[in-house]
């Protein structure tokens, strides 16, 4: 057999297997080849390199680095507006970066023709805020859209795969009914079994948790955990729930004007030191994050000055 | 002071400028629709369907206010034509005026203020709750899944539409004109025979509904696609589709009329 070959698939068996470190060195056959992980990103599905981005002149995203290793949920957390869902777009590739690399599965995205960047997304899935289901399908027929408009399969067997996902999420039972029958937990639930139609290698969640009860957001995230590890999926998670967040992810960045400010294991994270990481999970009002949106001195606002003289 | 004085010529400027950028933007959308127009021809299902929505949906509006336009054109008509002598004529009349002007341009009116404005505020929502991006996001692309079925079903519901409101018309004055008023049947039917051309007065009148059929479905789905996301920005599309669509077929109209009376 190709030695080639053979190191190309140990490498992909080894890197989908969450339980395995890839700091080791990889042993093939009777032949030794010490190759040093680190160095290599064979096992990051998704790597962005000094990225830049603004809408019109104003900066969204200042030079950002950071990787997702396959098989991994990574969380991407930062408060409102402060450039998470774009940096999630960027991936997708529905926005172009000002400057800088996004590379995923090794490609390039904004190197893509628009025929490319369709071949990608078929192989990725996006969960939106609010789950953006079509309102004029059914559940069943939101979950079958993918598979009638990118495969042949027969009808019966798309009836099959759908009511497979339905399950997965638990709402099997809810296929008959109308997205406007269906509260928002459920909505997203939906949403989630029709992004995981086509067993996608990368999931992203954009807000997965806002505004869900709590039995609801619990749900979602042992979906959001399950499904990544029952599908071998790699899973990137945008998110300001802390709290549910370090629960079910391998590894967190903390994103504050449009840079990466502090990052880690969830471990790494709870005992962390940095006033940002501190002041976001302990939900404090003031701190590295103003309270005030900038503003010129409150005594010149209310001409205080002009009073005074 | 001179800034104060040039702040109208600025803003009309601004507004010519506006406007000038969106009749751009709306002829690339239009030359974008017809390039992503594949899968509807492929998929002819996702037109049918649309036609069910845009055209069948509109039958029960175009076809009452056809018999109502008919019905007053009978006695409009009778009224006039009776002080001349000519009653004989008012089949003529009836037909000429639904089938040239009345059955197109009205019927264009009523397609661009239910099946145009229900299209406007579709595509606004849907892009407003993310659907388009969700579509875009599973490597389907909205124009060539949502619009251009759209576009194709518009341009094929408004001739048939146009048709059927100048054939309830013409019906509505035959029931004025010949039940109630008394006018002779067959002076009505054979007068309209003899007087309509098929290619002068028919087919013109097809070739202005298609003409119209293009020009509203496309300002209907430019101005739900270019809509902003949010209650207000659907609600102005709206509003816009209804005014920018009326005035644009009363200025076509007028302007098709000039070339197909000079042509003849």
């Amino acid at each position: 057999m190709n030695l080639f070959s053979t190191l190309g698939a140990v490498i992909r068996v080894v890197a989908n297997c969450p339980l395995i470190k890839l700091e080791c060195a990889i042993q093939i056959s009777s032949c030794c080849y010490i190759i040093p992980l680190s160095a290599m990103s064979i096992d990051k599905l998704v790597e962005i390199t000094d990225l830049n981005f603004s809408y019109s002149s104003r900066p969204v995203l200042r030079g950002v680095n950071l990787s997702v290793s396959k098989g991994s949920i990574v969380a991407i957390m930062g408060g409102s507006g402060c450039g998470k869902t774009t940096l999630l777009r960027l991936i997708g590739g529905m926005i172009r970066a000002s400057s800088g690399v996004v590379r995923v599965d090794g490609e390039e995205i904004r190197g893509l023709r628009r025929e490319q960047l369709y071949e990608m997304r078929r192989r990725m899935g996006m969960l939106f805020q609010f789950g953006a289901l079509f309102t004029d399908l059914s559940v069943f027929e939101n979950v079958a859209f993918p598979m009638r408009e990118h495969t042949d399969l027969p009808e019966a067997m798309i009836a099959d795969l759908v009511l497979m996902k339905l399950n997965a999420v638990g709402l099997r039972g809810a296929a008959r009914l109308m997205p406007s029958e269906l509260s928002g937990g459920m909505s997203r639930r939906v949403a989630l079994a029709r992004a995981i139609a086509l067993d996608p290698m990368l999931m992203m969640y954009d807000e997965p948790f806002t505004g869900l009860d709590p039995i609801s957001l619990g749900i979602i995230g042992k979906l959001i955990r399950d499904l990544n590890d029952a599908l071998g999926t790699t899973s990137i998670l945008v998110t300001h729930d802390i709290h549910e967040s370090l629960r079910i992810v391998d590894y967190v960045y903390f994103i504050s004007e449009g840079q990466v400010v502090a990052e880690g294991t969830p471990d790494e994270v709870r005992h962390s030191t940095s006033p940002f990481v501190e002041q976001f999970i302990n939900g404090r009002p003031d701190g590295p994050v103003p309270f005030h949106y900038p503003a010129p001195s409150f005594e010149e606002d209310l001409r205080l000055e002009a009073v005074r003289s | 002071m001179m800034s104060k004085l040039f702040s109208p010529v600025r803003k009309l400027g601004h507004a010519i400028i506006d406007a000038v950028l969106r009749l751009g933007f709306a002829a690339r959308f239009f030359v974008a629709v017809i390039m992503a127009s594949g899968t509807s021809f492929r998929r002819f299902s996702l037109v049918i369907r649309e036609i069910y929505i845009e055209g069948f949906m509109s039958l029960i509006i175009i076809s009452v206010s056809g018999l109502f336009v008919g019905m007053v054109l009978g006695l409009q008509g009778y009224n006039t034509l009776q002080r001349f002598g000519s009653e004989s004529a008012l089949g003529v009349l009836v037909a000429l005026s639904l089938l040239r002007e009345l059955g197109p341009v009205v019927a264009a009116l009523l397609f661009a203020s239910r099946a145009g404005t229900a299209m406007t505020a579709e595509i606004g929502l849907m892009k407003s709750t993310e659907q388009l991006v969700a579509m875009d996001m599973m490597a389907v692309n909205p124009l060539s899944r949502v619009i251009a079925p759209k576009f194709w079903a518009g341009v094929i519901s408004m001739p048939l539409l146009a048709a059927i409101f100048s054939a309830v018309g013409i019906f509505g004055g035959y029931l004025i004109g010949v039940r109630f008023i008394g006018v002779d049947a067959g002076t009505f039917w054979s007068q309209m025979q003899a007087q309509v051309d098929v290619r002068t007065d028919v087919l013109y009148g097809v070739y202005k509904s298609f003409v119209f059929g293009i020009v509203v479905t496309v300002i209907a789905l430019f101005e739900g696609f270019d809509a902003p996301p949010t209650a207000e920005g659907v609600s102005r599309a709206t509003t816009r589709t209804v005014v920018i669509s009326s005035l644009a077929i009363l200025v076509l109209d007028f302007v098709l009329t000039a070339f197909m009376l000079g042509g003849n």
